[in-house]
């Protein structure tokens, strides 16, 4: 749990957006993260992340449930518990196929959900710091991270130019934390308004 | 836009090559027709009206696909696909075409009483078989020619409106009243070919064209999985020609995001079509109920056992592994592969569905059906480069192409 200082800039364009992650992350800051009211597209192509790896997971999720529907069924209907059904064969493949489907996507489908409550850090209890409450509104924050070097008033100079509505500096909990958000921090959350 | 190649010129070499496969699709056609065709052996016949039916179908319904495509894109006002839409009118202004052909193949079948095809055009069997009299009410000569007409015709002119009210965004910029009354209108015209196609191909035709070969037998599942068939293998072609255009250096409009779309409905719509597929075999398989089982007996366990599962390899598997990843679907030479496998897989799929029913005893895939298909492949890529190169390749004041160009999967 370490403290770090962070650079905030609001937007509330994506027009004004777009070009100021560029200038930003050309100029050589390390931006931890814009959070957004909702999924812009590009956004990420544009902060430079990398591809999630939520669909291999989730590959990976469906073919065990696939192996486990198969394993499991054929086991019980040809060693455990061979019944006549029907007449069918024991080995009855078809018969199987919708269990086996119904597996892969309760697998796959529970699977993803868990990891990407892990990657995104989502659980019950789970608390993160608040860069701007306008976030979930109508704002777009961008979070820079600073370094020793990083002459905060500088940067805060660059977004106004980038056309940030309002800029501040925040000392705050980089990762998460389980509990309640502290008191110290109250005006932070106490629904500020832009002038 | 400057830089925007609005005019198609046709490659010479896309009209050798299509020269060439009409050539020699007529060759095999009219040696077909004469050996076969009008020959006194009705086994002969059948193979030849067969063949012909089962191809002339496919190609109706696949080029009917890229109609249905842009109208229920229209209706859910997806803008998407409006960088490569004149593509997909292109490709359906073929439906008159092969419709035609259809229509005649099916009309000759039915007024020539070529009863070992349709065996519901037996009047004496019809009258002592209570099944078939039962269903007589549908299946019936009158009635056949009648729905067919309307079906071509129908799907023919309310086509042609649409690609009519396209035009109309070449001619100028719309101001904010003029594309929400365009909107409007497109949404309206596309209503009319939808519910006309819900009434047609997704279910009464194939039930019509292709199910009543097996007169006595029936799948509620079947005219969904045939216009599966038919769209999965649409959406195929589209990517063909969009990946051909891009390759000529046309369509700068489109890129790998709105492929990526394309190769997404390929790979949806395999699922889907499998789905059908499988849930049609499966409950058979099960019941196996006599009656019902007859249409797959030989095709799982007697000479089209290799079809049978060629079918689903190509048509289940191959898209499954291969088109699954996102780079895979963002990739124009993988795609442009999988389209043409999954055109080829499909129409295989209907050469099952027509030959598997009439010529029982052996596969008779050859000559005469690569021959037929050449002839088709040939017509259809000549009649859609015309209609490419006969009108503007962007719709460029339609309202919605900025979202398409600007479109981000």
């Amino acid at each position: 749990m370490a403290q770090k200082k962070f650079v905030v800039g609001c937007f509330d364009d994506e027009a004004v957006l777009f070009p100021a992650v560029k200038q930003v992350r050309a100029a050589g800051y390390k931006i931890k993260d814009v959070y957004t009211p909702f999924a812009v597209h590009g956004l990420d192509h544009a902060l430079g992340m990398r591809e999630t790896s939520l669909h291999t997971a989730g590959f990976i999720y469906g073919i065990t449930g696939t192996t486990t529907a198969i394993s499991a069924i054929s086991w019980i209907f040809t060693k455990d518990w061979p019944l006549n059904i029907g007449g069918k064969p024991h080995f009855a493949l078809p018969a199987w196929i919708p269990i086996i489907f119904e597996l892969t996507v309760l697998f796959a489908a529970v699977g993803m959900v868990l990891t990407f409550c892990y990657l995104c850090q989502l659980a019950p209890g789970v608390k993160k710091h608040r860069f701007h409450n306008r976030a979930t509104d109508d704002l777009f924050v961008m979070v820079i991270e600073c370094t020793d070097k990083t002459n905060t008033d500088d940067l805060k100079a660059l977004l106004s130019a980038k056309g940030a509505l309002e800029t501040d500096v925040q000392v705050a909990e980089e990762g998460w934390w389980f509990g309640t958000y502290d008191n110290d921090n109250e005006d932070l959350y106490n629904n500020k308004q832009l002038a | 836009m400057a830089s925007i190649k609005e005019q198609f010129e046709i490659p010479g070499k896309l009209k050798t090559w299509s020269y060439a496969l009409i050539g020699v699709g007529a060759v095999a056609l009219l040696y077909g027709m004469f050996t076969k065709g009008f020959s006194t052996d009705e086994h002969e016949q059948v193979h030849f009206w067969g063949t012909l039916m089962y191809n002339t179908i496919f190609w109706t319904l696949i080029c009917n696909a890229a109609m249905f495509f842009l109208c229920f894109s229209t209706m859910a006002q997806a803008a998407w696909m409006q960088s490569f839409r004149r593509i997909a009118e292109a490709i359906s202004t073929l439906v008159p075409v092969f419709g035609a052909i259809t229509f005649a193949v099916l009309i000759y079948v039915v007024v020539s009483d070529k009863h070992h095809i349709y065996h519901w055009l037996d009047a004496e069997a019809v009258a002592k078989d209570p099944i078939l009299k039962g269903k007589a009410g549908f299946l019936n000569p009158t009635f056949f020619i009648i729905w067919t007409t309307l079906a071509i015709v129908l799907w023919s002119y309310f086509g042609y409106r649409m690609r009519q009210l396209s035009n109309e965004a070449d001619v100028a910029p719309m101001d904010a009243e003029t594309a929400k009354a365009f909107n409007i209108k497109s949404m309206v015209r596309s209503g009319f070919f939808l519910v006309w196609f819900g009434l047609t191909v997704a279910s009464t035709i194939p039930w019509l064209w292709l199910m009543s070969i097996d007169a006595h037998w029936y799948s509620t599942m079947y005219s969904w999985y045939t216009f599966a068939s038919s769209f999965v293998a649409g959406m195929s072609l589209i990517a063909v020609w969009l990946i051909y255009m891009k390759n000529k250096g046309y369509m700068e409009l489109s890129n790998s995001e709105h492929l990526h779309d394309v190769a997404k409905f390929m790979f949806a719509f395999s699922i889907f079509w499998t789905y059908l597929w499988f849930s049609q075999y499966m409950l058979i398989w099960y019941a196996n109920i006599p009656e019902e089982v007859v249409y797959f007996k030989h095709r799982v366990q007697g000479p089209y056992k290799p079809i049978f599962f060629l079918n689903l390899i190509i048509n289940f598997l191959a898209p499954l592994i291969i088109l699954m990843k996102r780079s895979a679907k963002r990739n124009f030479t993988l795609v442009a592969f999988m389209a043409v496998l999954i055109m080829f897989g499909h129409w295989i799929d209907f050469y099952q569905m027509v030959m598997g029913s009439l010529m029982k005893e052996h596969v008779s895939l050859g000559w005469l059906d690569f021959g037929v298909l050449s002839f088709f492949v040939g017509v259809m890529i000549l009649m859609v480069a015309r209609a490419l190169a006969s009108k503007p390749l962007i719709a460029k004041y339609h309202p919605f192409l900025k979202e398409s160009v600007i479109h981000h999967t």
